[in-house]
């Protein structure tokens, strides 16, 4: 409360400083943007005093963030409420392995972990390869609730750490859009953002993951670096490279902070508009955000050997050139200036010459394939299958954005277009900061996310802009002209009242709309944790299937504690973070051989599979089945997927075409490839499927996902043996036979040699002897001497 | 010869105009830039075997200079107009705090 109040008396004071520096560089335009807000504040003040009208503005401004965090909160537990608290999906599960085992054996050796149970035999340097942010920020919320008695299990604070950050995450937005626009476009930035489907799909309650927490680093660092370039001091600079720090720590997209900035600070060098604010906010930002991303072990010295990272060294280079020449211009004449000038651009070619030549012979490393994706979209689907093969990396769909932003994706470019009429320092950075999102949302899925606050600040900016100009006339009429020369402006194109209610009704009605829809969306699309699924009958009773869960207990108490189980990779944290067993590959998808070596096992034939499986030493292979229960997203449909893995690693022997029918089909019926229904994936996911009947309408091993009758019924495993199948055969687990389980030669039974003595076989039902008999027994006989044996 | 007269009229220039406070910050600047060119030459002479240390120190170098040029522009009284409500000792305590973030990473760094 009080923070607010202070934050919000400087915003005053500072608020007729900082339009007359603007009106100086900006056109007339500007500094009626500025006035709206001006002149409430004036009159604010002349009817009350001074201090209510702050203390209303702040405790409005308090009010508005608290419920946006209250209900950003709120909706993201539908999860929690419908199943239970629960870590959600894949990657979660690592970070909660992760973070439960910093908290279990300190940081330090958190840091020195070496992960034997993942990728046997390689096994995984955890500490190196992981963002340790997560992990501390959840282990030290962990800590200091201990210290403090309060007993919460670890699982319960990684469960609610993205619900808890997403409020966080809106009262940044809301500091950003108040720096670039007005507090009151702040507030319904903040209140965007707390519900936005695009934001909550990666930060419901149990989807514990680096985008929960780094949305919020991502926007603090925004407002900080916003805020030092006003202010251009270094305290606020040196912040930024803090948050930048901590973005690093938390999410592979500091990428997009490191490029982005570089790219403000290089148009406004291009728009003429270098001063000195811009040189120390950016050169102190980055050397410190330089020397502190190198900190994380991951990073490690990446910022200077990687392309990605060259942008921003190339700009700070720059923005001390322009520098050192504007300060040679006060002192020299123009005449005189020619030679530092041509100094300046022979130095700017030979380095650029000198990091092309690095480039080339390897000392800096060019854009990797996870990056390159980014600009040549297909690039990925023909090089690496591996990243085409995530769902989270397709392309964007219209659909989906407008099914993550709603009515948002309208008001987006309204804000985009008054950022650009109205343009000044900080709103440059906007406005790229929305391009550059707008494309790398359009190449990928999974960015939608760093696109979804920036859409958020300029529909806030739009809405706010509308509600001025609809709600603020009616004030104006009443108060009187009490300046002329702007009204009369406004007046021209001024509606009225009825026009006013109209507008101001639809825009409350479009509110509303957007409100519904992200319930629903929260409610039905981003609230499942996918290891716990549910189905609805037609009466609307809902059934619980923890088949999932059901498997990975099974094979924590029935199996080896060393046993090496073999899976898709998708569900090797799941293996390792709920059965704890040893898993050949995982969803961090470092060795693309490995898991080829696994997806050729899988799409090779029984006995070709089995070569590699004892090679791997598995001891268990497991797979996801859909077909009892009409599950979509099961080994089968992600076969191709590891056909075309195992293709770009052994081509010799996988090959994709194979696997379609001669119509180029993928279809599991009788008509499917004799390869793709001899396949070890095939046999596992229908071994026995044969014998079972659904429904009485549907033929004997009638397949729901995939709508068909499986072409292969009745065969045996020879090198495998069902150990277990769960309760709607989700999940089927499979024990690889030991070589002398199957491996004793088979002779037929006319080739057996039975050797039999010919006259010691004596069947019990001989009359002759119907006491039982000893056999060689002496016999004894009285009065004589017994003889010598001669045998 | 024309380059050394221009060079010669920016040194009775900048002896001129420029205020004691200014030199003294340019003295430093010139002592940890000369810093930063022996590590730069001892590295390019003996190597960089230990990078980390290398790039700690020749990191702390330019952050030094970075800071000591912004301290500079926050100071310079010229400027007083683009640096709205950062008075010369609010610049030197921002200077202070840079410093004692920059300088626990080094230490962290160097190894």
């Amino acid at each position: 409360m009080l923070s607010n109040k202070s934050s919000l008396s400087s915003q005053q004071q500072q608020l007729p400083s900082s339009s007359s520096s603007s009106s100086s560089s900006t056109s007339s335009a500007n500094a009626k943007v500025m006035f709206p807000d001006k002149r409430s504040t004036t009159k604010q003040m002349k009817s009350s005093t001074l201090t209510n009208a702050a203390g209303l503005s702040s405790l409005i401004t308090f009010t508005v963030l608290l419920l946006a965090w209250i209900s950003g909160f709120a909706s993201r537990l539908f999860a929690v409420i419908r199943f239970e608290s629960i870590i959600h999906e894949f990657d979660p599960w690592f970070n909660y392995r992760a973070t439960a085992y910093m908290v279990q054996h300190g940081f330090y050796n958190f840091l020195n972990w070496f992960d034997e149970r993942a990728w046997y035999p390689l096994g995984r340097i955890v500490g190196g390869t992981v963002y340790p942010g997560l992990m501390i920020t959840s282990g030290s919320i962990h800590y200091i609730l201990h210290s403090l008695n309060i007993p919460v299990h670890i699982r319960d604070i990684c469960v609610f750490l993205a619900p808890i950050f997403s409020g966080l995450t809106a009262i940044s937005t809301y500091l950003l859009t108040k720096e670039i626009w007005s507090a009151g476009a702040g507030l319904f930035a903040a209140c965007f953002i707390a519900i936005v489907p695009g934001y909550i799909s990666r930060s419901v309650a149990g989807s514990y993951d680096n985008e929960g927490i780094a949305i919020f680093a991502l926007q603090i660092t925004y407002y900080l670096w916003v805020k030092s370039v006003k202010t251009g001091s270094i305290f606020w600079a040196s912040i930024t490279a803090l948050s930048y720090f901590y973005m690093v720590s938390a999410w592979g997209g500091y990428v997009f902070i490191i490029n982005l900035i570089p790219l403000h600070v290089f148009a406004l060098l291009i728009m003429n508009r270098f001063s000195n604010r811009l040189f120390t906010s950016y050169s102190t930002f980055y050397v410190l955000g330089l020397l502190l991303s190198m900190q994380i072990p991951f990073v490690g010295f990446q910022p200077i050997r990687t392309s990605e990272h060259m942008a921003a060294s190339g700009v700070f280079g720059l923005i001390i050139f322009v520098a050192a020449f504007r300060y040679l211009r006060t002192v020299l004449t123009k005449s005189e200036m020619k030679y530092f000038g041509g100094v300046v651009a022979v130095t700017t070619t030979m380095l650029l010459l000198i990091l092309i030549v690095l480039t080339y012979t390897g000392v800096v490393a060019p854009w990797s394939g996870r990056f390159y994706s980014l600009w040549d979209t297909g690039y990925a689907k023909i090089h690496i299958p591996i990243i085409a093969s995530v769902s989270e990396h397709q392309p964007t769909t219209w659909f989906s954005f407008f099914f993550d932003l709603h009515v948002l994706v309208a008001l987006f470019p309204v804000g985009l277009w008054y950022c650009i009429t109205h343009v000044n320092d900080e709103r440059v950075f906007v406005v790229l900061y929305a391009i550059s999102a707008v494309y790398f949302a359009g190449v990928m899925v999974r960015l939608m996310l760093t696109l979804t606050p920036v859409v958020c600040m300029l529909a806030g900016v739009a809405v706010s802009r509308l509600v001025e100009l609809f709600l603020k006339e009616e004030d104006r009429d009443g108060n009187g002209n009490e300046s002329n020369e702007e009204s009369e402006e406004e007046r021209e194109r001024s509606p009225g009242p009825n026009l006013r209610n109209v507008i101001v009704l639809g825009m409350l009605m479009l509110l509303m709309m957007f409100t519904v829809h992200c319930t629903w969306v929260t409610s039905n699309a981003y609230s499942s944790p996918s290891i716990v699924l549910a189905s609805y009958s037609n009466d609307g009773g809902r059934a619980i299937l923890d088949d999932f869960r059901e498997a990975y207990y099974w094979l924590a108490q029935n199996t080896a504690n060393d046993a090496r189980v073999m899976s898709w990779w998708d569900y090797g944290y799941q293996i390792a973070g709920m059965a704890n067993r040893t898993t050949l590959v995982d969803n961090n998808t470092w060795n693309n051989s490995h898991i080829a070596l696994v997806g050729k096992a899988m799409s090779s034939n029984e006995s070709a599979a089995y070569d590699i499986m004892t090679s791997l030493d598995v001891d268990y292979v497991l797979i996801i089945f859909g077909g009892m229960i009409g599950y979509s997203g099961d080994d089968i449909n992600k076969f191709l997927w590891m056909v075309r893995i195992a293709e770009g690693e052994h081509p010799q022997d996988i090959r994709e075409s194979d696997y379609f029918t001669e119509r180029g089909e993928f279809r599991v019926d009788s008509e499917g490839s004799p390869t793709l229904l001899n396949s070890l994936m095939y046999k596992l996911s229908y071994y026995r499927f044969g014998d079972v009947k659904i429904d009485y309408r549907s033929p004997y091993g009638y397949d729901r996902t995939r709508n068909a009758e499986i072409g292969n019924k009745n065969f045996q495993l020879t090198y495998l043996e069902e150990a277990y199948t769960t309760e709607h055969w989700l999940v089927r687990i499979y024990r690889v036979k030991k070589p002398a389980e199957f491996n004793r030669p088979i002779i037929p039974i006319s080739e057996r040699v039975i050797t039999r003595r010919a006259n010691s076989y004596v069947t019990k039902k001989t009359s002759r002897r119907k006491r039982g008999v000893i056999k060689g027994r002496p016999v004894v006989i009285k009065g004589q001497r017994p003889q010598r044996r001669t045998t | 010869m024309t380059a050394l007269t221009v060079l010669y009229k920016f040194w009775s220039e900048y002896t001129k105009n420029t205020p004691k406070k200014l030199k003294i910050i340019d003295a430093y600047l010139l002592y940890v830039f000369l810093t930063g060119v022996i590590q730069f030459v001892y590295c390019c002479l003996v190597g960089t075997f230990p990078f980390n240390s290398f790039l700690s120190g020749f990191i702390s170098c330019v952050s030094c200079f970075i800071l000591g040029v912004c301290l500079r522009l926050q100071v310079n009284p010229q400027n007083r107009s683009q640096f709205h409500g950062i008075s010369p000792e609010r610049g030197f305590a921002d200077f202070i705090f840079a410093h004692i973030i920059l300088h626990i990473v080094i230490m962290n760094f160097i190894g």
